[in-house]
């Protein structure tokens, strides 16, 4: 069984737990996501099957593209994901995929691509602690100290933490649970940040780490 | 965005009276003592309102044994049993974070005619 999908995320928000405590959660729209092609590992060589994410109009595909599309009859998408999985058996081209494999209080893992901070420092890409803002330090105040020995090894080593661009790559917060899930909009609303901005493209997927828990809410019991 | 706007709107309690600043209310509040639920009710004075759709909280004060005492409570929390209000007060501002540094006379708000 397939347990992913392809969603956006639309935001953050918040709402009231069983308890009344309040569950900072965010919002992605997860699907409806239709089957573009089922890979077989006798012609591909893997088992996988590609879902596409929301729905394009036919004028603005390329002809290669249109014709991948095609033989899913289903229509064009913006975006195609694949996904690997052990037995393609049960899927056929066009299927659709919708969020109903999910359940209220399980785990998933979330990737998407982290917002672009541009250049940044040390501290803030790697999180150094910089110099000490008084005691005679002469404008020196976050940098990254030494990059390296003398002599030997006469080279910095490969590797080192410097400034440099950060952010805007792949990320995947694990172990993130679903406290709520609406089936009629494909909403589903996971407990605390996911990674990206809002309207990029995300991957739910089944946690590999953790497994089904409590229902959302009743883990933290607040004292009064 | 609508889709946060909808979900937000399901969660709103329709049914909270119109309270501002300087107002006395009583708020009865559903506690959970393990299985039970008993209400608490908190009387005071509304020093502060901040609105919001679901985010919305405010904040009650009162004198108890010759303590301050504030609580924030979320203006749309289930757990909210009913809110009373008891009188309202005439204030000139917003935010009554002026009533913390006076006591007995001086803490005195006027009721509205």
């Amino acid at each position: 069984m397939l347990k992913s999908i392809v969603g956006r995320k639309l935001g953050m928000t918040q709402i009231f737990g069983d308890n009344g405590n309040i569950i900072p959660v965010t919002v992605i729209e997860a699907g409806p996501c239709a089957v573009i092609q089922v890979k077989t590992k006798e012609k591909e060589g893997y088992n996988a099957l590609q879902l596409g994410f929301m729905k394009k109009k036919p004028q603005r595909v390329n002809r290669p593209l249109t014709g991948h599309f095609s033989k899913s009859g289903t229509g064009p998408f913006y975006h195609l994901k694949e996904f690997p999985i052990d037995e393609v058996g049960e899927y056929t081209v066009g299927q659709e995929i919708t969020l109903e494999t999910f359940s209220v209080g399980e785990f998933v893992d979330i990737t998407g691509t982290s917002k672009g901070k541009g250049f940044t420092g040390v501290i803030k890409r790697h999180g150094f602690r910089g110099s000490k803002s008084s005691h005679g330090v002469h404008e020196y105040f976050r940098h990254g100290g030494s990059i390296g020995s003398s002599a030997y090894p006469s080279k910095t080593l490969k590797g080192k933490k410097m400034p440099g661009r950060h952010g805007n790559s792949r990320v995947t917060t694990q172990n993130l649970q679903i406290v709520d899930i609406k089936p009629d909009s494909n909403l589903l609303l996971i407990k605390g940040a996911v990674p990206g901005s809002i309207n990029s493209i995300v991957i739910i997927r089944e946690a590999t780490k953790k497994r089904s828990g409590e229902k959302p809410g009743e883990a933290v019991q607040e004292d009064e | 965005m609508n889709a946060i706007e909808n979900l937000e709107k399901e969660q709103l309690r329709m049914d909270i009276p119109d309270f501002k600043p300087g107002d006395t209310v009583k708020v009865n509040f559903k506690i959970q003592e393990g299985d039970k639920e008993r209400i608490q009710v908190f009387e005071g004075v509304v020093i502060r309102l901040r609105r919001g759709n679901t985010r919305g909280t405010f904040t009650v004060r009162k004198v108890s044994y010759g303590i301050g005492v504030e609580r924030i409570f979320p203006l749309h929390s289930p757990y909210i049993d009913k809110i009373e209000v008891v009188s309202r007060g005439r204030v000139r501002r917003s935010r009554l974070y002026y009533l913390r540094g006076r006591k007995g006379k001086a803490a005195r708000i006027k009721e509205k005619r």
